[in-house]
């Protein structure tokens, strides 16, 4: 149970079966380009992207077909060759409806012309010229947060960055795509860290890997090797070791203060993928257009994972993987723990689609639940130390005060309470509920005290 | 991956109208209604029917709703039907019945050695108490209408609990009233399972010892059980029992030093509740649920310390007056209090501090009961007593939440 392991770690957390025996070894599939793809310009968090094309334009693999509105914003390129067939609002894998392009191929898959470059000297480019390089290739976090990364590798003066980190933990049950890319791709994992490195000026690099994944702690190690500035941290199995706070404990004992960024520790965060797309971005010219993920599950005929492109439907990794084997329930964007439920197959793999999960209806939480019993389990389990029990009755009983008094917004909504939980409370939408609720009431506050302030300088003026 | 959820899916939560809470059922209900219907009418937090799903199959009343739904959202037509969902997907096997049939296995070793030691009797004790314990239960979830879970198990551990903390020789009719008093007083009276301030079984225990304590104070020797069964039950007081009277007759104690330490630890040849008897036996069950994460270190141990330190202070004092810690630690039920009794989820606070901080006051109270209270035991009245005070502790003692308060951190 880990209970004498001195591996790092954080304080908290849980052990789900992990499940990722059906897809740990063997390779990274190419998928096929497909024939369609459906590209949301809302791919990342910040202002969505404004669409640049218009309905039956000719378009190529590479180009932007949405441009990046504002700093915290990315742009969106067409990942196939073809026409467009449809600018308008379609359903994403965030399970949202938002403005989608739908790119129907020509066959030929061809590259925007002068768009790829080969640059093996990109490491001598000044740090803003590599940061720009990255914003325009759209990258954004790909281990799902999906935060545009030139905004994290632009810290303010102010805060200069010693440590860059790189999250090869893949804590979410069933998920293997980090950890294929970083057996496959070690070099490019390690050439992204450095190029971050560079781009933020920090000398230390930490490449942190959960302990299940030997080899691929072997490789890089093995790649590393030498190199003072570079070390790759072994974590204990526990969820979620990949959370970007629990990760920065383990790995400094240091705490992100709450409200606060990493950077505030001097430290920047960021996936493996992420670092390959940086990478390749820098190096090559690419832009992102493909992703790996881990298509998997008791639904799942054969499990794979594939590098496919960004927009194919769901559906058609699925058909890839044999289909459906008549368990299936629910499909889900991402992980067991904190993805999310989409409502058709038609929604397409976005920049955050770390997985493809398809559990059978039989392995869902049940419906009903039972009063908390005050077992204690959810508050042992909580990786940022909350009291999950209290929220939860808080929040069923909408007593916002309290929930405010309990720390409520520095819940990450990982799940780990509601996993744990005998009752089978579903602590994690009592908390989102609650939150929603005191944005609400903030919100409300706010308009009534601007009504009051309208009416005072009216009657001002009156008089 | 921290703000993974940010884009919050639209098939998910949206509570129709802001100020409903997510749930129907009120928490100021006592008792859990029908949950099956709550779950229908509940704005389907946890598992909402994206799209027509089979889920709705078995309730065919309900097959219109989602149709509509499906209409309105314009989902496309053909393909499949997926069942719509909220992070977590999963959830970990654990469940009430788990828990509570583990703490039956718990208590087997020091059910064992009571059965060892008194017999028919103490079979005859065990069942009488978690019998009325179920009995009342259903009979009472019954009566009012609420969910029977009596097969959850938790009506048998308080029945167990009770009848481990009553004397090998108790007549029928105290195990039959006491299990009663248990459920209906200490648990439906507050609201069923998750409701109730106080353990159960201690809240029986202290009203039975207060109305009848004759029978609540009379022990049978170890070892007689299997011969006569209720009859002719030789009686004698216990360490704790046979301490106080010494001290309140001669102002000083001496049966301190016939008191043999394997005895307390064995449990195989002294007096005391069914239950109590032996510490090792105790232990054992209680490393078991320490294993499985029922419970923590922190109550049993911050109990036993507490009385143990307490001991030793006074007993440096007057050694003549105060009994050694030793004797405090093996005798009377401080073991079978400190691990399964303070645990007892429901009446103990949540939080590691608050657990410790809840174990220590109950080993300071139980030590002054002892020795300066009226009644020789004092386990019960002090768990109950500190029960009361469970929510000022939870109130009080939160954990340091991360990224707060960074200055006391290290
Ligand atoms: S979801 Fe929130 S409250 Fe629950 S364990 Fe995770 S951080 Fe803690
Ligand atoms: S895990 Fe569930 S039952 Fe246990 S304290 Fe937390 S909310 Fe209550």
């Amino acid at each position: 149970m880990g209970l004498f392991s001195n591996l790092l770690t954080f304080r908290g957390g849980i052990h789900p079966p992990t499940c990722k025996e059906r897809t740990n070894h063997g390779r990274i599939e190419v998928a096929p380009p497909p024939s369609r793809v459906i590209i949301p310009v809302a791919q990342h968090i910040g202002a969505p992207a404004d669409v640049v094309v218009k309905k039956k334009e000719k378009v190529k693999r590479g180009q932007v077909i949405a441009a990046a509105k504002g700093f915290v914003s990315a742009p969106i390129h067409a990942s196939i060759s073809g026409t467009v067939k449809e600018v308008g609002p379609a359903y994403s894998a965030t399970g949202q409806r938002v403005e989608c392009v739908t790119i129907e191929s020509d066959g030929e898959d061809a590259w925007l012309e002068g768009l790829l470059t080969d640059r093996p000297d990109y490491m001598e480019l000044p740090p803003e010229e590599l940061r720009e390089i990255i914003h325009n290739a759209g990258i954004v976090g790909l281990g799902g947060a999906t935060f545009p990364s030139h905004v994290k590798l632009a810290p303010p003066a102010e805060k200069p960055i010693h440590t860059v980190i790189l999250n090869g933990v893949e804590c979410e049950p069933y998920l293997t795509a980090d950890h294929l890319l970083m057996l496959e791709r070690g070099e490019e994992v390690v050439a992204g860290l450095r190029l971050i490195m560079r781009v933020v000026g920090a000398k230390e690099g930490v490449i942190g890997i959960e302990a299940n994944k030997p080899d691929a702690i072997r490789h890089l190690k093995e790649l590393t090797k030498g190199d003072p500035n570079i070390r790759v941290a072994t974590l204990q199995v526990k969820y979620p070791q990949g959370g970007e706070k629990q990760l920065i404990y383990a790995v400094t004992k240091k705490e992100v203060p709450s409200g606060g960024l990493p950077m505030d520790l001097g430290i920047v965060m960021n996936n493996v993928g992420t670092a390959v797309a940086m990478f390749r971005a820098c190096r090559y010219g690419e832009p992102l257009t493909e992703r790996v993920t881990t298509v998997t599950g008791a639904g799942i005929v054969t499990p794979r994972n594939f590098l496919t492109r960004i927009g194919t439907p769901f559906g058609e990794l699925t058909e890839l993987c044999g289909g459906f084997n008549g368990a299936m329930g629910t499909v889900i964007n991402g992980g067991p723990m904190m993805g999310i439920a989409v409502p058709s197959l038609d929604v397409p793999v976005i920049k955050g689609t770390s997985g493809i999960l398809v559990l059978a209806k039989e392995e869902l939480p049940p419906r009903e639940y039972e009063p908390c019993i005050r077992c204690g389990m959810c508050v042992r389990g909580c990786p940022v130390q909350l009291v999950p029990s209290a929220l939860s009755d808080y929040g069923e009983t909408r007593m916002l005060d309290e929930l405010e008094g309990y720390n409520i917004f520095d819940c990450i909504e990982c799940g780990s309470c509601s996993y744990v939980c005998p009752s089978k409370r579903p602590i994690v939408q009592f908390i989102r509920y609650g939150k929603r609720e005191i944005l609400a009431e903030r919100q409300k506050q706010r308009d009534r005290q601007a009504a009051r302030e309208a009416m005072a300088k009216t009657a001002e003026v009156a008089a | 991956m921290a703000d993974e959820q940010t884009p919050t899916p639209a098939p998910e939560p949206p509570p129709e109208g802001a100020s409903t809470p997510p749930v129907v059922e009120g928490s100021a209900a006592p008792a859990p209604p029908a949950k099956a219907e709550s779950a229908e009418t509940a704005p389907a937090e946890r598992s909402a029917t994206a799209k027509p799903a089979g889920d709705a199959a078995d309730k065919p009343a309900k097959k219109a709703k989602p149709e509509k739904k499906k209409k309105k959202k314009g989902l496309p037509e053909k393909e499949l039907v997926l069942v719509g969902s909220s992070s977590p997907h999963v959830v970990s096997d654990e469940t009430i019945p788990r828990i509570m049939y583990a703490v039956c296995i718990a208590l087997a070793p020091a059910i064992l050695v009571g059965i060892y030691c008194f017999g028919l009797q103490a079979v005859k004790v065990l069942l009488l108490t978690a019998a009325a314990c179920i009995a009342t239960e259903a009979g009472l979830q019954r009566l009012m209408g609420r969910k029977i879970t009596v097969i959850d198990g938790s009506a048998l551990v308080t029945g167990l609990l009770l009848a481990m903390t009553l004397p090998p020789s108790a007549p029928w009719w105290i195990c039959t009233i006491g299990g009663m008093l248990a459920i209906g007083v200490g648990k439906q009276l507050f609201g069923g399972l998750a409701h109730n301030p106080f353990n159960p079984a201690l809240i029986s225990r202290v009203i039975l010892l207060i109305s009848w304590p004759v029978e609540l104070t009379t022990w049978m020797k170890p070892g007689q059980g299997f011969a006569n069964l209720g009859v002719d039950v030789v009686t004698a007081a216990t360490p704790l029992g046979l301490m106080k009277e010494e001290l309140i007759q001669k102002g000083s104690i001496h049966v301190v030093s016939q008191f043999h330490l394997m005895d307390g630890l064995f449990g195989l040849n002294q007096l005391g509740s069914l239950g109590e008897t032996s510490v090792i036996a105790l232990l054992v069950g209680g490393i078991f649920l320490f294993y499985r994460g029922y419970i923590t270190w922190h109550i049993p141990v911050g109990y036993v310390t507490a009385v143990g330190a307490v001991a030793a202070l006074f007993w440096g004092i007057d050694p003549s007056r105060f009994a050694p810690p030793a004797y405090h630690l093996m005798t009377g039920g401080l073991f079978l209090g400190a691990i399964y009794m303070a645990t007892d989820m429901v009446t103990c606070p949540v939080t590691n501090r608050g657990m410790l901080i809840f174990g220590i006051g109950c080993g300071i109270l139980t030590y002054f009961i002892r020795t300066f209270g009226s009644y020789p035991e004092g386990v019960s009245f002090a768990i109950v007593i500190i029960n009361g005070a469970v929510p000022l502790i939870e109130r009080w003692v939160r954990p340091r939440t991360y990224g707060h308060n960074l200055s006391a951190a290290s």
